[in-house]
């Protein structure tokens, strides 16, 4: 953190932006229009290729952090920009460099994140032939990325950096790559800087239709059972308040995307929290018996929606969307909305009528209190340290407020089901791509984004492993980032996936791990590992009254499984429900279970 | 059921590329697909015929809408329009047959642009039917060698401008 202030500061003193026309090289033009779209930080790995970006990189007023490995500076981009609704930054080499970007862009695209990453490239003469570290960055990342571009000469680079951002930040967010010839960086051309953006076949969604808006409004007061399934839309348009109002006004539950958690605050009675895969029952349940779903930028995805054919049979379907190629993709809808979801939905309030639905609220409580029976926080732990009960007690220590992390798997679902956030923005994850390893990276950018909140990762022993490097990079910012590993010494999901549909055969799966608290005593980082559910406030507490980054390795209980869960493919309301406290059959499973450590 | 979808992209590097990119990923069948330049410089103007029957051609326009570099895209399958395709056929031809085959392409009005000592090169322009038509009558005699351009379109009458509601399209095939 102080490191950060004091080169803020320095550079703010020899600022070099001006209006005048200058003759400038490629590589500055690049600083001096990030500096214009108001990056103050990039996540990056210098390289060959990149020489010349980073050699003049100190004259500008931004911070730049090294990361480990290039997964890093992406997941950290992705990370800043969900946080904070900006766009993200990544630098990187050409070739190795490059690549090891890709998972963090096919993170980023899959989730809708805006990032733009720059890579380096060799001199523009010596492409197409091999030379070292040349890889055809545009052509790999072009399924991957909204939009791409390679740059071949320095009089090309405002103009590309300046459509790149707007691209990455508008309409449907994404990420947009920028590969720089080494030559371009190098070349002296007059700086202009270009005001507007001209792209005559771009042209993002705005309003939607108003004959429509009336039909939706029409569908929404005749509706009896009406549930509002709410996606990462709701959070990219920030369009959370006229969520809030549409629910209040016509008393709709609202079931939420993994990616949509946080959008409609979970201790609001209308919130039905997650849906889909692991979803809880009463949520699943009363999607699959509604009579209208409202849903806002979401696209159906296979995890949400279990089996096509039978998926929320009896139910209208309203879908606003700002991505037109989503509509009817998976989902047969009644009524597509098409345009921007914050205009959409304050354009319908004017029409809505001020609701109640009684009788379904009811039946929705019914479902709710059967599923709070087998809620494993109503489960007796006799001892056991459960990574579900850990979570719920760091939920507790830091009051549902922190912004929390996660890689991907179990752990993921558990902060998903009993981190219950209040506020959007606050769960950091990787939905779509499912990318493991996103945490550590992802909760650094996130503090880049918010150092004045409590940042936390919510890994799990096999996620952390995949990026635990950056590690360093945490410890180089001083950044104020706790790390809790739920450490089951297996790749959980996968474990139990096998003991559920493969005849309980861990191929693979179990995974003895290294001592977390040594690796974090490596780096310098401050550690505890918890065995007991007894030690586990005194651990929180710990991690919460140490400055800087904290490393908590929770030694959980090793063949937990996430309930409720829709096996793929299978209908949404068909759930392997978790057996009631008092089902013997269950405890013998869980204790007689081969082949764990 | 073929679809004909005219699309206007911008002239520059890698933009089929995009196409064909999207169409792979995307796994949407192309029958032909037709590149070509316009009246103006910066635009080029793709046509792509498509086989819809396990794919909905609102949801192909809807993506390639999402392509930066796509401009404008219309779906003149049921819109009255001009679609050609033009054929060369290499066709075996002895001295003695090349008077039949220069009758069958007259009908067709085709023509015959090479004459080599045991073949002849049939050029034949029109709808994919009338193509199919000839090479029928052909194929008997001995096709060695056959290249097509793919359907190039055009909507009769007004020009096919640049439109600016790319994004309501989905009205046309469901709820009007």
């Amino acid at each position: 953190m102080p490191a950060r202030e004091l080169c803020l500061h320095k550079h703010n003193e020899n600022r070099i932006f001006g209006e005048m026309e200058m003759k400038l090289s490629g590589a500055d033009i690049l600083w001096e229009c990030l500096g214009r779209e108001g990056v103050e930080v990039v996540f990056g790995l210098p390289g060959g290729s990149v020489m010349p970006i980073y050699d003049v990189m100190l004259k500008y007023p931004v911070h730049h952090v090294l990361v480990r490995h290039e997964q890093g500076a992406a997941h950290m981009a992705d990370g800043y920009a969900r946080a904070s609704g900006k766009v993200g930054v990544a630098l990187a080499t050409s070739g190795p460099g490059a690549t090891n970007l890709v998972t963090g862009i096919a993170t980023a695209m899959m989730d809708s994140s805006p990032i733009v990453c720059i890579t380096g490239q060799v001199h523009s003469s010596l492409i197409g032939g091999d030379a070292f570290q040349e890889v055809d960055v545009t052509g790999i990342t072009l399924p991957i990325t909204k939009h791409n571009y390679l740059v071949t000469r320095a009089s090309e680079v405002a103009n590309t950096v300046r459509e790149a951002f707007y691209i990455a930040r508008s309409g449907r967010p994404g990420p947009v790559l920028i590969d720089i010839c080494k030559n371009a960086q190098v070349e002296e051309v007059e700086f202009h800087y270009p005001e507007e953006v001209f792209l005559p076949g771009y042209r993002p969604p705005t309003h939607a239709q108003k004959e429509d808006l009336q039909k939706a409004a029409e569908m929404i007061s005749k509706a009896e059972r009406p549930v509002i399934l709410a996606g990462h839309g709701v959070l990219i348009s920030r369009a959370a308040q006229e969520l809030h109002t549409l629910a209040a006004t016509a008393q709709i539950p609202v079931a939420m995307t993994l990616l949509g958690l946080g959008a409609f605050p979970s201790s609001n009675p209308l919130s039905l929290g997650l849906m889909g895969m692991h979803g809880e029952a009463y949520c699943n349940l009363a999607i699959q018996n509604a009579d209208l779903l409202i849903a806002l930028g979401m696209r159906f995805d296979d995890r949400v929606t279990g089996n096509l054919k039978t998926y929320a049979p009896r139910a209208k379907k309203i879908h606003i969307e700002i991505d037109p190629s989503e509509v009817d993709k998976n989902v047969h809808v009644d009524l597509p909305l098409m345009g921007d979801l914050k205009m959409a939905l304050n354009d319908l309030s004017p029409h809505l009528e001020t609701l109640t639905h009684q009788t379904w609220m009811e039946q929705i409580e019914e479902w709710r209190n059967e599923s709070r029976e087998r809620d494993i926080l109503s489960k007796p732990n006799g001892g056991k340290m459960y990574a579900a009960q850990v979570i719920r007690e760091i939920w507790k220590a830091t009051r549902g407020e922190a912004r929390v992390a996660t890689g991907v798997g179990q752990h993921q679902m558990w902060t998903a089901q009993y981190y219950t956030f209040e506020q959007p923005y606050r769960l950091i994850t990787s939905g779509g791509a499912g990318t493991m390893g996103f945490g550590l990276p992802a909760a650094l950018g996130t503090w880049f984004a918010d150092p004045g909140s409590d940042v936390w990762v919510v890994d799990g022993d096999g996620s952390f492993q995949m990026t635990q490097a950056e590690l360093s990079t945490l410890v180089q910012e001083q950044a104020n980032v706790k790390v809790a590993i739920m450490n089951n010494g297996f790749l959980g999901m996968v474990r139990q996936w096998q003991e559920f549909f493969f005849d309980s055969r861990y191929a693979g799966t179990p995974m003895p791990g290294p001592n977390f608290a040594m690796i974090a005593a490596a780096h310098g980082i401050p550690s505890r590992q918890v065995t007991h559910t007894a030690e586990v406030a005194e651990a929180l507490a710990f991690a919460i009254d140490t400055p800087g980054p904290v490393v908590l390795d929770f030694r959980v209980e090793k063949e937990e499984s996430v309930y409720p869960m829709v096996p793929t493919g299978a209908d949404l309301h068909e759930m392997i429900r978790r057996p009631l406290p008092s089902d013997k059959v269950y405890s013998e499973s869980e204790l007689t279970v081969a082949g764990s450590d | 059921m073929q679809h004909t979808l005219i699309a206007l992209v911008e002239n520059k590097p890698g933009v089929l590329n995009r196409i064909a990119s999207l169409f792979r990923r995307r796994n949407f069948n192309i029958e032909s697909l037709n590149v070509g330049h316009t009246e103006k410089p910066e635009i080029s103007r793709m046509t792509i015929v498509m086989d819809s029957d396990n794919v909905d051609a609102r949801r192909v326009e809807a993506n390639l809408y999402k392509l930066v570099n796509v401009i404008d895209v219309q779906d003149v399958t049921s819109q009255p329009s001009v679609a050609r395709d033009l054929a060369l056929i290499k066709v075996k031809a002895d001295p003695e047959k090349r008077a039949e085959i220069a009758n069958l392409a007259s009908i067709f009005r085709g023509r015959i642009v090479d004459v080599a000592p045991d073949s002849v090169i049939v050029e034949i322009t029109g709808t994919e039917d009338k193509i199919e038509s000839l090479l029928e009558l052909l194929r008997p005699l001995g096709v060695l060698e056959m290249v097509r351009t793919g359907q190039v379109a055009m909507m009769r009458g007004n020009a096919l401008g640049v439109r600016h509601t790319p994004n309501a399209n989905r009205n046309g095939s469901h709820h009007n």
